[in-house]
Parts: structure tokens; C-alpha cells; sequence
């Protein structure tokens, strides 16, 4: 056993590990000191940089900054045409939100209320693999089954869909040449994407609903459709708004998917791509950029209220 | 327990369906012999796009920039994200949530914004946009992975460990070394490889941060967003599929194990 334990250092640094212990707070500065350094300085001073640029402007002319404070800047966000842009981002965040959340409230529900542990296991590893596969990959996967030519289009034909997927695309708004063109593509596009971050706070808070409830509110009379409304749906909505914290604010900031798949109206995020590129509007672009950190900022607010923190 | 309903089970099981599947459908456009739509069902299966992808250096140079930009982001992360959650995992100060804020505030932010404020910073310092740009960028998002992996197994970690061993004579750097790496270090290892999965992928960052490098998600992106040579990305998309999937199961595996950290049922 001697040989195990390690002798006690001598000298100076025993006297530095005995101030770390004795003076614990030193420890922790000491500590934080370096990510603190890297994320207070390096990240949040650029974010600073850029986002404090929102309320400058740019010489229509030169294409040049000025940088005298104005409101001019901000109040271009309500003009028609970019404010347009705003309401379709936060519409189709919206729509992604609700459909994750139709889509993964049952295989929430079913893991956390009839799995067994197997199962539970392989629902955990079910959900973990698309949600930390690569993106560009799962985007491109949809490409391929959005495709005219692709698989969804040769299935709905052999199903005899072909006639309701046509009528589908006939419809204005979500239709369009082709579901690779379309809302409903960019739509499905991004419910597929961001689907595990809403199951797993779902099925978080589903997990911690109390068997004996409803059990209790079966003794008392009440049929399971009754209990399911009174008692489970209740007690999982903070986990729905939790999962809607990340369906919400990851759609709103992405550029990436409505530039492969979707119409050619603008979203948020490709506004904010275009104006610090080739229109060279970095003022403008850190307007647009304040719209998502707002609005989620406000929902979180709102989001504590209902305990959503503790379903995460 | 009650049997699950025949509508529940049914809703449960699409829901799985439309999660994978359309992975299943890279795996077999891969092997189709046509090159210039994505006509299905393929009209034929070859090999030979393997071959085709073996022999392109280009795709080559992007996989090995991605891989130096995901190690080196990675051990910048484990070091600082450690760090970050040796100080905070029970510690109780004033400023303790603004900070533990701060540290997810970089995933929590539209990528984009984080990529613009990241480049606008390196042109205001004149750093020129280069490999350092790039990891710089990555580890700054990568640090609150390893954070959240270490913070709730240090959680989990009963401090009367830690005061056992004190009282044992060892001093700190020893119970640091012997008592308390032992047993964080299958959370580090875990959130190590999901930073290296996350920066392997990163996009959105590196397309602000990268100067005329092409790493591997930004070759297919531009292959997304024009396609010119739909096989060889068919069969790239495979080849992403296997690098990330290896070490997210191996996260898994490693965080399920931990579970049973010595001295947690106290």
C-alpha cells in the first residue's frame, strides 16, 4: 500500500496548494480568471463592437459609416420591406415551433410514460444521434427527398398522392414550383433539424410528473382524457416552452437553410448576410441582428415565468 | 403500468421514422449512378464515386483543416471549459449567473451574430482571417460543451471526497490529480468529443471567420448551394456521417457510465 500513497509535497508548493484551500474564493478567481479573460473580452467585447454599430448610419452616398448616434437606423427596421421580413421570419419560427412540438410530444410522452429502461436507452440514443449529426448533412438529405425528381415526389406518385401533392403546391403562400421551393419544404426543413431540442425538454418534464397523481385523479372519476388535459398537459408545458426556447431561437437566426431550400424572399438571417457582404450595411445588419436577441430575450422572460429553466 | 395506446404508439413511431430516415437516403444516393439530378430510385449502383473521392486532394485538404481547426479548438475548450467549471460548480458568489450566462451566451446567439461579431473584431485588429481565425472562432462555442458536460458530474461529486483525502494528508494538487481526475475524466472526455463533432461541423462561424481556407462544411456548402459534382457530395455526406457518428456514441457511452461516480449516493 505505501507505494500507492503519494508523499506530501514539501516547500513551496505545499505552502500554494494550503492558500488555495485555506482561501477559497483566490481559488476560484484563479479559476475563472482564463475563460473569463476569453469570453469577456474577446467575444463579448466584438459583440459589443458590432451591436453598438446599430445605432450609427451609413452615407447612402460614400457607402461609408458615420458614426454619430441616431435612431435612423433602427426605425429603417419598421420600412415595409424589411419589416416584412421580420413578421415571415417570426411566422415560420412559429410554425417550426408548433410542429416540433406536435410531432415530438408523443414520442416524448411514450418514452417517459411507457418505456422500459432498454427502451429508454435506445429513445435517449434515438433522439441524441440526429440532434448532434452534422447539419449541412441533414440539410442535404432533405434536398435530396425535396427534390422534384427526388423521393418524396416518385412516392406520393406511387401512392396515387400525386394529385394532392400537386394541389399542394398549387396553394398560394406555402406552395410554389416545387416542395424544394416552397415554405412547406423550408418549414419541414427546419422542424426536422431542430425536433430533438424540443423532445428532450419534453420529455424531461413528462418524466417528472408524479405517477400518483394520476393515479389519484383516475380514483376521483376522471377519464384519461380528462387527466391528460388537467394533469399531464399542465405539468409538461414549461418542458414545450423550454424545447421552444431553441426551436424559436434557432430558426430565427439561420441563413443557412432558406438559401438551399425555400422561396426567394428574404428571411432574418439571410438579411443580416446580404447587408454585412455585398451591401456593406453593417449598421443596418446589427439592427436586424438586435430583432432575434430581442424577441428571445423576451421570451425567456416570459419562459421563467412558467418554470421553464427547470425542465432544461 | 397500463400499455401504451395503439395511436400513441403509432404517433411515437413516425415521429422516430421522420427523424431517420432521411439519413438512410444519403447513405443510398451515395452508390447511384446518375450524375446530374437526384432522380429516384436510382437507376443504377456503383462504387466507383468512392474511388472518385479517394483520389480528390481538394476534399482531402478541407477534411485535414477540419480536423487540426476541430483538436486545437477542442483542447482550448476542454482547458478553458474546465476551468470555468471547477470555479463555478458549487461555488456561491455574487455575479455567479451573469458569468454562468456568459458562457452559453456564444450557442445561444444566432450563429451569424456571433460570426460577424468575431470577424468585425479581427478587422478592427487587424488580425488577417487565417487558421488561428477559425479555431479562435470554434473554441469560443465549443468551451460551454465541455463546461455542462463537467460542471454536472463535478455536481454529482461529493465534496466529503474531496475532504477525505485532505484529511489524509494529500494536499490539493495531489487530491486534484488522484481523487477528483479520476472521476471527472470520462465527463471531460464525453464533452471533448461532442466539441469535436460541434467544430468538425461548424459552418455558420467559419464562414465569417475563415479567410481563403475551405474546411470541410464550407466546401459542402457551396456544393449545397450550387451543385456541380452531386456524386462526390453523396458520398462526402457519407463520409461526415461516419467521422461525427464514432464519437457521439462514444459520448454517450462515456456519460452513462459516469452515473455511477464514486461517493454520488451520498
Amino acid at each position: 500500500m505505501r507505494a500507492l500513497v503519494a508523499a506530501p509535497h514539501e516547500g513551496t508548493l505545499r505552502h500554494l496548494s494550503d492558500l488555495l484551500v485555506r482561501r477559497h474564493n483566490l481559488l476560484v478567481l484563479i479559476l475563472l480568471m482564463p475563460p473569463l479573460l476569453w469570453l469577456g473580452m474577446v467575444y463579448l467585447g466584438s459583440l459589443f463592437v458590432f451591436l453598438g454599430q446599430s445605432i450609427f448610419s451609413i452615407d447612402e452616398f460614400a457607402g461609408t459609416i458615420v458614426r454619430k448616434p441616431t435612431l435612423a437606423t433602427l426605425a429603417e427596421l419598421f420600412h415595409p420591406a424589411n419589416f416584412d421580413i421580420l413578421i415571415r421570419t417570426v411566422s415560420i419560427a412559429a410554425a417550426v415551433t408548433l410542429l416540433c412540438a406536435i410531432i415530438g410530444f408523443p414520442m416524448a410522452y411514450y418514452a417517459a410514460r411507457y418505456a422500459g429502461p432498454r427502451a429508454k436507452a435506445a429513445f435517449y440514443l434515438a433522439v441524441m444521434m440526429p440532434l448532434w449529426s452534422s447539419y449541412l448533412v441533414k440539410i442535404y438529405g432533405w434536398k435530396l427527398l425535396l427534390a422534384k425528381e427526388g423521393a418524396i415526389g416518385w412516392i406520393a406518385g406511387r401512392l396515387g398522392l400525386g394529385p394532392a401533392l400537386e394541389a399542394w403546391l398549387a396553394l398560394p403562400l406555402v406552395g410554389g414550383p416545387s416542395l424544394s421551393v416552397s415554405y412547406t419544404g423550408m418549414v419541414l426543413v427546419f422542424t426536422y433539424l431542430w425536433l430533438p431540442f424540443m423532445i428532450l425538454p419534453m420529455h424531461a418534464a413528462l418524466e417528472r410528473v408524479p405517477n400518483s397523481l394520476i393515479e389519484a385523479a383516475g380514483d376521483l372519476g376522471a377519464s384519461p382524457g380528462r387527466t391528460f388535459r388537467t394533469i399531464i398537459l399542465p405539468l409538461a408545458l414549461p418542458g414545450v416552452v423550454a424545447g421552444a426556447i431553441f426551436t424559436f431561437s434557432l430558426t430565427l437566426g439561420d441563413y443557412i437553410v432558406p438559401q438551399i431550400i425555400g422561396t426567394s424572399a428574404l428571411v432574418l438571417g439571410q438579411a443580416v448576410y446580404t447587408l454585412q457582404g455585398t451591401a456593406g450595411n453593417i449598421p443596418l445588419a446589427a439592427a436586424f441582428s438586435l430583432v432575434p436577441i430581442l424577441v428571445m430575450a423576451l421570451f425567456l422572460t416570459l419562459a421563467k415565468k412558467t418554470g421553464a429553466f427547470d425542465a432544461l | 403500468m397500463t400499455r401504451a395506446p395503439l395511436s400513441l404508439k403509432l404517433a411515437a413511431l413516425a415521429g422516430f421514422a421522420f427523424l431517420h430516415i432521411p439519413l438512410l437516403f444519403i447513405l443510398l444516393y451515395a452508390f447511384t449512378t446518375e450524375e446530374r439530378s437526384y432522380a429516384f430510385p436510382p437507376p443504377g449502383y456503383t462504387l466507383k464515386w468512392f474511388a472518385v473521392v479517394w483520389e480528390r486532394a481538394d476534399i482531402w485538404a478541407a477534411v485535414g483543416l477540419s480536423l487540426r481547426v476541430a483538436t486545437l479548438a477542442t483542447l482550448i475548450a476542454l482547458v478553458l471549459g474546465t476551468l470555468a467549471a471547477g470555479a463555478l460548480a458549487r461555488a456561491k458568489f455574487f455575479g455567479r449567473e451573469p458569468i454562468s450566462l456568459l458562457f452559453v451566451l456564444p450557442i445561444a446567439l444566432p450563429g451569424i451574430v456571433t460570426g460577424i461579431a468575431l470577424r468585425q473584431a479581427f478587422g478592427l485588429m487587424e488580425i488577417p482571417f487565417s487558421f488561428w481565425t477559425i479555431v479562435l472562432g470554434h473554441a469560443t462555442f465549443c468551451i460551454v460543451v465541455v463546461y455542462n458536460n463537467a460542471v454536472a458530474r463535478l455536481r454529482r461529486l461529493s465534496p466529503s471526497l474531496i475532504e477525505a483525502s485532505m484529511d489524509l494528508g494529500a494536499d490539493a494538487f495531489q487530491t486534484f490529480r488522484l481523487v477528483v481526475l479520476p472521476n471527472v475524466g470520462t465527463a471531460l472526455l464525453a464533452g471533448s468529443m461532442l466539441a469535436f463533432a460541434l467544430s468538425f461541423d461548424e459552418v455558420i462561424v467559419t464562414t465569417f471567420t475563415a479567410g481563403q481556407q475551405s474546411t470541410l462544411p464550407i466546401w459542402m456548402l457551396s456544393e449545397l448551394i450550387r451543385p456541380r459534382q452531386r456524386p462526390v457530395t453523396n458520398v462526402v455526406a457519407v463520409l461526415v456521417i461516419a467521422v461525427t457518428f464514432l464519437p457521439i456514441l462514444a459520448a454517450y457511452y462515456l456519460t452513462r457510465e459516469g452515473e455511477a461516480v464514486a461517493g454520488s449516493g451520498k
